[in-house]
């Protein structure tokens, strides 16, 4: 890691309007909790229902996506990531600070408002809010190395992204069953599950593959985004 | 002492041949790369600088490969083409930031005498984004010296500088080249690289196409034959009394358009021969234009040789 890098990462991607986007759909889910709780009286497992579609289902992949893209894709795509690469560093240290900003955003905008979203709807007994937030937060870990690992590689990063955070993610997951295996969302979700108390979420995927898929995931997706970046290339055919 | 090697080097994207089996060398001072636009300059540089592996060949600083190895870095400065830099910095901090990534052990210091080396220390608490072109160029200098290497890559630096800019930025490139360091920048201006360059790469469609001194590479260029067309009250009659003349190497009539195309050897001779000849036949000239004072031309008569 090198914190000139986390430095500058972190001032481009919180720097501008994205910063304010985030924050406007981080308060967006505590407010819904809010409301909820005040003007309908639900139970645990309606809490967790609601949080399960809204924090896991939509908003953990559309900020991995705004996060994991908008740490490097800007950068390649005006030119001045060459800044940081013409620079006696290995590219993987620069990956590797880019993902910790990444991370770090996803737990504030995206963790931090799921876990306070259950403890305002359900209160601070039960282990909901303990449970999502760990789902949450592994979830968010891989998306944001796989969003970072895509816009690496990918000009188009952002769309291929969304497609897959919505089509694949929710639509094929919901369709076909076998999907399921392939689906951080499911993966997140098992780690819920084993936290949360019994009956309340459930998940497709055994706690044992998932943890192994999580780890395997972000892994492999950090590695290979560092080794891309070790042969970025400035021109192509004009 | 610094040099670049580019060995028997060609690239290719697809089906396309950027660099077409190149080789030259590149030494301490100030060495232009000429070339019209598309010629694969900037292909060589992103060779040069690391960041575009050659398909074929080798490119090496003091025999060292550059692709792939991130500490030949601390030799290399680049100056990229494209504007982007981290527009929301100062002008210092962006400088500082890429000392920090250098991992220079005092970043201020270098910050404070490369910026004073570009003569951007006023400006430089203003944010990168609110600079001109010139100023950007400049700071864009600053961060590639930061960390005094011994190379210099500059593609092309001029581009959109007004006279003033240009002057400045020459000036600081001389300095470069006298305290010995290899500066190469690219250019597709012949005018400005003979003003800098006390060494001169030609390179066309890909291909090397010359190499040497800047008055070698000048007179390559202006005793080339030179082609004219010509339309008059009398081509036929023009054309008999300007072959009679040892400048005039051809003379052809254009069958469909009317008119001469003539091709000289010999340019000033032929500026002064061709009002004197029509004077004396009483031929009156109507058209005289130069059939291929494009640079493009130039160049593909350099490779041609």
């Amino acid at each position: 890691m090198n914190t000139t890098v986390v430095r500058l990462t972190a001032r481009s991607m919180l720097g501008g309007r994205r910063v304010l986007l985030l924050a406007a759909l981080a308060l967006l889910i505590v407010v819904l909790a809010v409301l909820l709780r005040v003007f309908a009286d639900i139970d645990q497992g309606e809490a967790a229902a609601l949080l399960r579609a809204v924090s896991l289902g939509t908003l953990l992949p559309l900020f991995g996506l705004i996060v994991g893209t908008g740490a490097i894709g800007p950068e390649i795509d005006d030119g001045s990531i060459v800044y940081l690469l013409a620079k006696p560093m290995s590219r993987a240290t620069i990956i590797h600070s880019k993902l910790v900003v990444a991370v770090a955003a996803m737990f504030t905008f995206a963790v931090v408002p799921t876990v306070l979203a259950a403890l305002i709807m359900v209160g601070g007994s039960g282990s909901l809010a303990v449970a999502l937030g760990a789902g949450a937060f592994a979830a968010g870990a891989v998306y944001s190395a796989v969003f970072l690992l895509l816009a690496t590689i990918l000009r188009q990063a952002v769309m291929l992204g969304l497609v897959y955070a919505l089509v694949w993610e929710s639509l094929v997951g919901s369709v076909v069953p076998g999907a399921r295996v392939l689906s951080v969302q499911q993966w997140a979700l098992s780690v819920a599950e084993s936290i949360a108390a019994p009956g309340l979420l459930s998940a497709d995927v055994a706690l044992g593959v998932a943890v192994v898929l999580l780890v395997g995931a972000f892994a492999a997706a950090t590695w290979y985004a560092g080794w891309r970046l070790a042969r970025f290339t400035l021109t192509g055919p004009e | 002492m610094a040099t670049l090697t580019i060995d028997r080097v060609s690239r290719w994207f697809g089906n396309v041949v950027a660099v077409n089996d190149v080789t030259m060398t590149i030494r301490p001072g100030i060495t232009g790369l000429l070339g019209p636009n598309g010629a694969g300059k900037s292909t060589l540089i992103a060779m040069l600088s690391g960041f575009l592996p050659p398909s074929t060949g080798a490119v090496t600083l003091d025999e060292t490969p550059i692709w792939g190895n991130s500490d030949i870095y601390r030799s290399i400065g680049l100056v990229p083409e494209r504007e982007a830099t981290f527009e929301y910095l100062t002008g210092w901090e962006f400088v500082l930031a890429n000392a920090q990534l250098h991992g220079l052990a005092d970043p201020g210091g270098a910050t404070r005498r490369a910026l004073a080396a570009v003569d951007m220390e006023a400006p430089a608490q203003r944010r990168v984004g609110e600079y001109s072109k010139g100023m950007r160029q400049r700071v864009k200098m600053a961060s590639a010296l930061v960390h005094d290497p011994s190379v210099l890559l500059l593609d092309e630096p001029f581009n959109g500088m007004d006279p003033r800019q240009r002057m400045q930025l020459m000036r600081l490139l001389r300095t470069m080249g006298d305290d010995g360091r290899t500066v190469l920048f690219s250019s597709h201006i012949l005018e400005e690289v003979e003003q800098l360059a006390q060494h001169i790469e030609v390179i066309v469609a890909g291909r090397h196409a010359a190499s040497g001194d800047y008055r070698e590479i000048r007179r390559l260029m202006t005793d080339r034959p030179h082609q004219y067309r010509i339309r008059s009250s009398d081509d036929r009659g023009l054309a008999a009394a300007l072959i009679a003349d040892g400048s005039v190497a051809g003379v052809a009539l254009d069958g469909t358009d009317g008119g001469l195309n003539i091709e000289t050897t010999e340019f000033l001779r032929f500026a002064g021969l061709l009002p004197r000849v029509a004077r004396d036949a009483e031929i009156s000239l109507y058209e005289v234009s130069p059939a291929d004072e494009s640079l493009e031309s130039v160049f593909s008569y350099l490779i041609r040789r």
